[in-house]
C-alpha cells in the first residue's frame, strides 16, 4: 500500500463506529437490535425513522448517556463507555440552565471542564457570534424565543470543540418557518466548522436537505433498514432551488415509500 | 374591590376586621374579645418588658436551632430520596405519614424524654418542620428536567458538579416553598410545645395570663406570635420571588 | 443502590431487580420499628419502652376496651367539629370564590388564620365554653375551618374557564354554571380541603384534651404518664399516629377513587 492510499484511507475512516448495538429496556421492550454502522469523518449522517424505531436511543448510546445491552461504540477506533469530550450533544428541548444568562449557558461545558472564567467567556463570545446571537449575552432563557434558545444550545456544543456533534431533533420544537431557516443556517455553519454530525429527525425533507448520508431505521425492534447516500450537488444552488431539484424530490418520495411500509404493516397487524 | 373607581387591595379588609374587633370589644359583647385598642396598648407594654425579652430570646434560640437542623436534614433527605430509588421506597411512606400526622401528640413523649427545657422545644420544632421540607425537596428533585441532567453529563459533569451546579438550583423554588411551609409549621410547633410545657418562656407567660384572665395581655402575646409567623413567611416569599424568574421556564 | 440518572426513563437495572411495592412497605416498617426496638433496649432512659413493650400495652388496651372508649370520647367533638366546619366552611369558601366582595373581606383573614398558630387560642376557648364538649368542638373548628374554607375558595376560583365558557356558549345561566360546572370541577380540591381539615381538626381535639380537660385519648396519655406507665402512654400516642395515618390514607383513596380517575390510572401504572 503506497503512502497516498494509506492517507486516503485514514482521511475517510469512520470516526464513529457502532457494532452489534442492542438495547432492551427493563420490562422487555426491544429498542434496538443488531445495529452495525459507520459514521464517516466530516460528514453529516442522519438517523431517520418513525417513532419507536430507536433513533434517539441510538444517538444517546453513541453519546454515552445510555448503556447498550449489547455491542460496542468506538470513537477513532477506541471503545468508549459514557460521555466524553470528543462528543457534544444538542438537545431537543434545549436543556438550558434557566437561572443562568446566555453567556454562562454557552460557556457551561467549559465551566465543567474547569477552565478560567476569562478564557471560557472569550470562547463563548465567539460561539455566540457564530450562531447569530450577538447582543444577547446577558439575556435569560425565559426572555428568548424557542429558536433563540436552540441557538444557545448549539453555541454551547460548538464551544467545547468536540469532533462529533450529536443533534437530537434539534429543530422540532420551533415553528416551521424558523425550522427551514435553521436548516439553511446549519449547513452554512458546518461548511466552516468541519465537524462530523449525527443528526436525528423524523422529517424526511429535513433529512434529505441537510444530510450527506441517511440511515433509515425500522421500528420494533429498531434495526437498520437502508442507507441512502445523498449525491445531491448543492454547490451553486440557492436554498429554495435545492428543495425543487428533481433529485431532492425523488429521494424524498423514495424514502417515504420505504417508511410507509412500516406504518401500513403496523396497521395491518392491528 | 373598587370603591369610587379606586382599586383597594384585599389586605385592607384586615383593617375593617380590626374595626369590627374594636367595636365588639367596646360593646363588651363577647367576653374573650377585649377592644383592640386595649390589646395594642398591652402589646406595647409587653414588648418593653424584660421577662418578655428573656422569653422571646429563649424561644427564638430554640426555634432557630430546630429550623436549622430541619433544613439541613430535610434537604439532605429530599435529595437522597429523589436520587436513590431504594431510599425513596424505604423512607417515602414514613415521610408522608409524618407530614400529615398529629405531631402534637408526640410532644408529651418528648417532654418525657428530654425534660421541660430547651431541648424539647428544639426537637419539637425540628419534627414539625422537617417532613414538609423533605417532601418538597424530593418533589423539586424529581421534577428536574431530565434533559438538564443529561446535558450536564454529556458535557462532563462529575457527581459533585451535577449536584451543586444543576440539581440544587433547579430544585431551589420547591426547596424554598418547603422551607416556608416548614417555618409556619415550626412556629406552630414552638407555640404548641410551649403551651404544653407551660413552665418556661412564652408558655409560662401564656399560662399566667390565662389563669389571671388578663385577656388583653393574652391577645397581645398571641398577636406578637401571629405577626412573627406571617413576617417569616413573607420573608421567605420574598426570596422565592427572587428565583421566580426561572421557576416557570424549567421545562 | 443505584442512582437514577434519568427519572423519567425506566431505572437502569443493576445486578438485581428492585422487588415490588409490598416488599418495600414491609422493609420500611421493619426499619422504623426495628430501630425503635433497638433504641428502647439501650438504657438511656426508663421512660423509653421498646417497640414490643408498647405493642403489648396496646394489645392490652384493645382487649379490655379502654382504647375504644377513649376514641369514642375523642371522636365525638372531632366529628361534630369537622361536620360544622365542613358544611359552613365549604359554603363560605364557595361564596368567597364566586363573589368579589366576600373574597375581599374573607381572603386575607383566612390566610392569616391558616398561617398563624391558632393553637394559641385554645386556652381562650375555655373562657367562653367552659371545659365540656362545646369547648372541644370549638377547638376543632378553630383549626379545621381556615383550611377548608381556603381550599373551597381556591377550587372555585380555579375552576376551568374554558368549561365555563362552554356552558355559556350553550346558553347556560349563572346558576346552571355554578351547579353544573363550577362546583363539580371544584370538587376534587374541595374534598382535599376536607381531608386536610380532618387532619387539622384531629390535632385540635388532641390539644384540647391535653390543655383543657383530659378526656378520651388525651386522657390516656396524661393519666399513664402521671402513674409512670410509660408503655401504655406510648401505646396511646402510637394509636393516635396509626389512626391518623389510616384515616388520611382512606380519605386519599376515596378522593382518588371518586374524584380523580386520571390519577388512579397513573397510580396503577406505578
Amino acid at each position: 500500500m503506497n503512502i497516498q492510499a494509506a492517507n486516503d484511507t485514514a482521511a475517510t475512516r469512520a470516526i464513529v463506529e457502532v457494532e452489534g448495538i442492542g438495547k432492551i429496556y427493563p420490562g422487555g421492550t426491544v429498542a434496538l437490535e443488531g445495529v452495525d454502522l459507520e459514521f464517516p469523518t466530516g460528514q453529516m449522517t442522519t438517523l431517520l425513522g418513525p417513532s419507536g424505531c430507536g433513533k434517539t436511543t441510538l444517538l444517546k448510546i453513541i453519546a454515552g448517556l445510555l448503556e447498550p445491552t449489547a455491542g460496542e461504540v468506538r470513537i477513532n477506533g477506541k471503545p468508549v463507555f459514557g460521555p466524553g469530550p470528543e462528543r457534544a450533544f444538542v438537545f431537543q428541548d434545549f436543556a438550558l440552565l434557566p437561572w443562568a444568562t446566555v453567556l454562562r449557558n454557552v460557556a457551561f461545558g467549559l465551566e465543567l471542564q474547569g477552565r478560567d472564567k476569562s478564557e471560557r467567556e472569550t470562547i463563548a463570545q465567539a460561539s455566540i457570534e457564530k450562531v447569530g446571537l450577538a447582543g444577547f449575552e446577558n439575556a435569560y432563557p425565559h426572555e428568548l424565543s424557542g429558536g433563540m434558545r436552540q441557538r444557545v444550545g448549539l453555541a454551547r456544543a460548538l464551544c467545547v470543540d468536540a469532533d462529533v456533534l450529536l443533534m437530537d431533533e434539534p429543530f422540532s420544537a420551533v415553528d416551521e418557518q424558523t425550522r427551514r431557516l435553521f436548516q439553511e443556517e446549519l449547513l452554512r455553519l458546518l461548511e466552516k466548522e468541519k465537524k462530523t454530525v449525527i443528526f436525528v429527525t423524523h422529517s424526511i425533507e429535513e433529512a434529505v436537505y441537510v444530510s450527506d448520508r441517511i440511515v433509515l431505521l425500522s421500528p420494533r425492534p429498531g434495526r437498520v433498514n437502508r442507507i441512502v447516500s445523498m449525491d445531491l450537488d448543492r454547490a451553486g444552488l440557492s436554498a429554495d432551488e435545492i428543495r425543487r431539484e428533481k433529485l431532492f424530490l425523488d429521494t424524498v418520495e423514495d424514502i417515504w415509500q420505504t417508511l410507509k411500509q412500516y406504518l401500513t404493516d403496523e396497521r395491518m397487524n392491528e | 374591590m373598587t370603591v369610587f373607581g379606586f382599586r383597594i387591595p384585599a389586605a385592607f379588609s384586615l383593617l375593617i376586621w380590626c374595626v369590627i374587633w374594636e367595636i365588639i370589644g367596646r360593646l363588651e359583647a363577647v367576653f374573650i374579645f377585649p377592644p383592640l385598642s386595649g390589646v395594642l396598648v398591652a402589646l406595647v407594654k409587653i414588648l418593653g418588658q424584660n421577662n418578655f425579652h428573656n422569653a422571646a430570646i429563649i424561644s427564638l434560640q430554640a426555634f432557630s436551632w430546630g429550623m436549622l437542623y430541619a433544613v439541613v436534614v430535610g434537604v439532605a433527605m429530599g435529595f437522597l430520596m429523589g436520587r436513590v430509588e431504594a431510599a425513596n421506597k424505604l423512607l417515602g411512606m414514613w415521610v408522608n405519614i409524618f407530614a400529615s400526622a398529629p405531631l402534637s401528640s408526640l410532644v408529651p413523649v418528648l417532654m418525657l424524654l428530654f425534660g421541660f427545657g430547651q431541648t424539647t422545644i428544639i426537637v419539637t420544632v425540628f419534627l414539625f418542620a422537617v417532613w414538609i421540607i423533605t417532601l418538597d425537596t424530593y418533589a423539586g428533585i424529581r421534577h428536574v428536567n431530565p434533559s438538564l441532567i443529561e446535558m450536564a453529563r454529556v458535557f462532563g459533569a462529575g457527581r459533585v458538579q451535577l449536584y451543586t451546579k444543576v440539581l440544587f438550583w433547579a430544585a431551589l423554588p420547591e426547596i424554598l416553598a418547603g422551607v416556608r411551609m416548614g417555618l409556619i409549621r415550626a412556629v406552630k410547633g414552638v407555640v404548641i410545645g410551649q403551651l404544653l410545657i407551660s413552665v418556661v418562656a412564652l408558655g409560662q407567660m401564656f399560662a399566667r395570663y390565662s389563669r389571671s384572665f388578663l385577656l388583653e395581655e393574652f391577645w397581645a402575646l398571641t398577636l406578637i406570635l401571629f405577626v412573627f409567623a406571617l413576617g417569616l413567611s413573607s420573608a421567605i416569599g420574598w426570596v422565592e420571588q427572587k428565583v421566580e424568574y426561572y421557576a416557570g421556564t424549567r421545562n | 443502590m443505584s442512582e437514577t440518572a434519568n427519572p423519567s426513563e425506566p431505572a437502569p437495572s443493576p445486578a438485581f431487580v428492585l422487588p415490588g411495592t409490598v416488599f418495600w412497605r414491609i422493609a420500611s416498617v421493619c426499619l422504623l420499628f426495628g430501630a425503635w426496638e433497638i433504641a428502647g433496649q439501650i438504657p438511656i432512659s426508663i421512660a423509653f419502652p421498646t417497640f414490643f413493650e408498647t405493642m403489648m400495652a396496646l394489645f392490652q388496651m384493645i382487649v379490655d376496651g379502654r382504647i375504644f372508649e377513649a376514641y369514642g370520647d375523642t371522636l365525638k367533638p372531632l366529628l361534630i367539629g369537622v361536620g360544622i366546619s365542613g358544611v359552613f366552611g365549604v359554603i363560605f369558601g364557595i361564596t368567597m370564590g364566586l363573589s368579589r366582595g366576600f373574597q375581599w373581606m374573607g381572603e386575607p383573614i383566612f390566610i392569616v388564620m391558616q398561617a398563624a398558630p391558632m393553637a394559641a387560642l385554645i386556652p381562650l376557648v375555655t373562657f367562653v365554653y367552659g371545659i365540656g364538649l362545646a369547648a372541644k368542638v370549638c377547638s376543632v373548628i378553630i383549626l379545621a375551618a381556615p383550611i377548608i374554607v381556603l381550599n373551597a375558595y381556591k377550587a372555585v376560583r380555579n375552576a376551568s374557564p374554558s368549561l365555563i365558557q362552554m356552558c355559556a356558549s350553550f346558553q347556560g345561566n349563572r346558576l346552571q354554571q355554578i351547579v353544573k360546572v363550577i362546583v363539580p370541577d371544584a370538587s376534587p380540591m374541595i374534598f382535599a380541603g376536607l381531608r386536610l381539615g380532618v387532619a387539622a381538626g384531629f390535632i385540635g381535639v388532641i390539644l384540647a384534651e391535653l390543655l383543657i380537660t383530659p378526656t378520651g385519648v388525651g386522657d390516656l396519655i396524661t393519666y399513664h404518664r402521671s402513674v409512670a406507665e410509660y408503655a401504655d402512654m406510648y401505646a396511646a400516642v402510637f394509636s393516635i399516629m396509626l389512626f391518623a395515618a389510616v384515616t388520611v390514607g382512606l380519605l386519599e383513596r376515596a378522593e382518588i377513587a371518586f374524584f380523580r380517575p386520571e390519577r388512579k390510572k397513573r397510580k396503577d401504572n406505578e
